[in-house]
């Protein structure tokens, strides 16, 4: 069916076609080859949201959809506009993130004159983007808009750039609105094939020591009622990875939290004793399961998840479950649900797990002084609700994170995990906050990373969307010193941040609040400060350079060689 | 172990596919050896076929990621078994000496001359690519070469 509306604009139709896609918000900036866009937008009822850097926009767009699991948009003029969200969109597409980025482009016979602000983003974009998009007319805008959307929102999640000439913007024609995408291949939402459930049923409930490996794709999917059921009728103990940290929750009794090269001891440990693993919505990064031909070369691996190409990608997989993990889950509980009984919640797999667990868990947590990252991060969770959503950036403070803060209610911690994007986290927080402004936002952050976007506390304050971020400020690159430390025989170089800039300023100059916190009592403050305030909050805290993070496994290596101290 | 392959897929027909298509294989390092490209009757689709070199277990997960690609409509490795692959080559020869040419007329019956000039011969030739690769050895016995290749195309036998 499609909808008729009389001549119109190629920027009218794209903002019509953005409301009837329901998007509450767009995140950008204008510029000379987006103006009539801009225009069109002035008499919608959809947000505005003033960015002071693009590649801030393409952040809160991917943060917005990451808490609301709805499609992010934000908006770039041509040229330089665009190319600033290039790190924003590969963060995108390396985290399976559904984003649409717009771009305003020079009139079609100005393309390849090199006219102002001309650049070929559409090449720049192509291999970070699942799809692009340049309508050279205006009447194609509505079907580029539609079919965009499907494609950044279905199978795997991604980001779509759609890049429209200025003359496409303003010229008028006939407008169709069809409510269907027009793409030969729609993505099809395989499901898992039956007789494969089946065995993978089978494979589990026979497992003497079941393991499941949650990752991204459960959160992007929102499969946590259907992991939990899964993991409660096998009393399987659930890993994650460090993207899918808080899948499940970590103060679930069957949680042992994340594995990978900064994962908890008792799960590295853990992971490589199991004889059937599940792994959901994982893709097997070096980052989690170390070096591929040492692991699970004993194991039983089923692998679930929505994109064949990861299947045997990285490790070889016993079973493949191809589909949504949501669906597959329901599928394999159903399965197992005809063939069994649920376990018995005592048996020796979970006890030998639950001894490990608590050899490790409860070792005290060094305390050289009386502010440590990890302290800090253990403070935090004793302070902020369980409802909340939680950012990082990146670095050693975000190690510590999957380390050391428990996520309780699922489905609420978010970081940049494939591409590891400094100056992420505020953005994205902004973002978040933008979805879910009832919650409380935090942004565990460097201080190396918060520079690198800090101008998001523009937005946080004129958009009114206070977000609280904290600074584990050891005035240091921290994780690349750390590395400089253990393989270049601390020949440090190009780490020293200085102690510049002054975060509490920094914080002041952009309109929020800025606290500098020097004891436990004083960050507690801060933070039950923060958590009542109407504006942005800046807490920086002042940590000791020569921390580590540690357990480590270090890269090429096997789980079982990791590094504990 | 590398091996060659004769991936053929079906696209859509439109400006940028190829670019995207063919970065599937630099991004991974992959050298494309040959391409060919042409519309099917339906002309909203084409057919490109590439010829690589690639890892045995590497080529199955190179065949996913492009059957991922929303422009490709189809992909599949070329069964090497039940193949015909030919290509299409203009060898130009620059004649030196005028006593040579009754001799390159006879070799030239391997494929069509379809040009002559008073100190040139085009010769057409189509077949395997090792054929063409062999005939440009013979035929540079004979004079200064110019070439023009097609690239492979293929396609399978019976269904």
């Amino acid at each position: 069916m499609l909808k008729n509306i009389s001549e119109l604009t190629g920027s009218d139709a794209l903002i019509k076609a953005l409301e009837y896609e329901e998007v509450e918000g767009i995140f950008g900036l204008p510029g000379g080859a987006n103006l009539p866009i801009y225009d069109s937008l002035y008499d919608s009822d959809i947000r505005h949201l003033l960015v002071r850097h693009e590649q801030n926009a393409a952040h809160m767009a991917d943060g917005y959809a990451r808490a609301s699991r709805k499609p992010g948009v934000c908006f770039a003029t041509s040229g330089p506009g665009a190319t600033n969200l290039i790190t924003g969109i590969a963060t995108a597409i390396a985290d399976s993130s559904p984003i649409i980025a717009i771009t305003g482009q020079v009139a079609s016979d100005m393309i390849g004159k090199d006219a102002f602000q001309e650049c070929d983003i559409i090449g720049i974009a192509t291999p970070v983007t699942k799809y692009t998009y340049q309508p050279l007319t205006s009447a194609e805008v509505p079907q580029v808009v539609k079919n965009s959307f499907h494609i950044a929102t279905s199978g795997r999640p991604g980001p779509v750039l759609i890049d429209i000439p200025k003359n496409a913007q303003t010229e008028k024609m006939k407008m169709n609105f069809p409510t269907k995408p027009n793409i030969r291949k729609l993505q099809q939402l395989q499901t898992a094939d039956l007789k494969a459930i089946d065995k993978a049923a089978d494979l589990l409930l026979n497992a003497e020591r079941p393991m499941i490996m949650t990752g991204g794709g459960v959160i992007i999917s929102g499969a946590f009622k259907e992991l939990q059921a899964v993991a409660e009728f096998l009393v399987s103990p659930v890993v994650s990875t460090f993207k899918g940290k808080g899948g499940f929750s970590e103060t679930h009794y069957l949680s042992l939290g994340p594995i990978g090269m900064h994962g908890h001891v008792e799960a590295n440990k853990l992971i490589i004793e199991s004889d059937v693993l599940l792994a959901a919505g994982a893709r097997f990064s070096d980052r989690s399961v170390g070096k591929w031909d040492e692991f699970g070369n004993e194991m039983t691996i089923i692998h679930a998840d929505i994109d064949p190409s990861e299947i045997g990608k990285n490790k070889n997989a016993d079973i493949g479950l191809i589909g949504d993990i949501k669906t597959t889950l329901s599928l394999l509980l159903s399965a197992m649900g005809k063939k069994a009984q649920k376990r018995q919640s005592e048996y020796e797999w979970i006890n030998r797990v639950n001894e490990i667990k608590d050899i490790w868990r409860s070792k005290p947590l060094p305390a050289p002084r009386e502010i440590t990252g990890p302290r800090l991060l253990k403070k935090m969770r004793e302070i902020l609700p369980e409802a909340c959503l939680v950012t990082t950036e990146v670095g050693q403070h975000q190690m510590w994170a999957s380390l050391h803060f428990d996520v309780a209610e699922p489905g609420t911690f978010f970081t940049s995990t494939g591409l590891g994007t400094m100056g992420w986290g505020l953005p994205a927080a902004v973002g978040a906050k933008f979805a879910r402004p009832d919650l409380p936002v935090i942004d565990i952050a460097g201080d190396g990373s918060v520079q690198m976007t800090e101008s998001a506390l523009a937005t946080s304050v004129t958009e009114k969307l206070p977000v609280i971020t904290v600074i584990f400020n050891n005035g240091m690159l921290g994780m690349v010193a750390q590395w400089q430390r253990l393989f270049y025989e601390r020949k440090y170089i190009g780490v020293e941040l200085q102690g510049i800039p002054d975060y509490v300023k920094i914080a002041e100059a952009y309109g929020a609040q800025g606290i500098r916190a020097q004891s436990m009592n004083e960050f507690e403050k801060a933070l039950k400060n923060a958590l009542n305030s109407d504006v942005a909050t800046v807490i920086d805290v002042p940590i000791n350079p020569d921390e580590d993070v540690f357990p480590f496994v270090v890269p090429n290596t096997a789980l079982k060689d990791m590094v504990i101290a | 172990m590398k091996n060659e392959y004769l991936i053929s897929t079906v696209v859509e027909n439109k400006p940028g596919v190829l670019y995207r298509t063919a970065n599937v294989f630099r991004q991974r390092g992959y050298n494309i050896r040959s391409i060919s490209v042409g519309e099917l009757r339906d002309n909203s689709m084409s057919r490109m076929t590439f010829v690589i070199e690639a890892e045995e277990n590497a080529i199955n997960q190179l065949v996913k990621v492009m059957n991922k690609q929303i422009d490709v409509v189809d992909v599949k490795i070329l069964d090497p078994k039940r193949l015909i692959k030919k290509e299409l080559a203009l060898i130009k020869i620059y004649v030196k000496d005028q006593k040579m040419i009754p001799k390159i007329r006879d070799i030239a019956n391997i494929g069509t001359i379809i040009d002559e000039s008073v100190n040139s011969i085009i010769i057409e030739v189509t077949g395997t690519s090792e054929k063409i690769t062999d005939f440009v050895e013979l035929a540079s016995d004979y004079g200064k070469i110019d070439i023009s290749r097609t690239g492979l195309t293929a396609i399978e036998r019976g269904e």
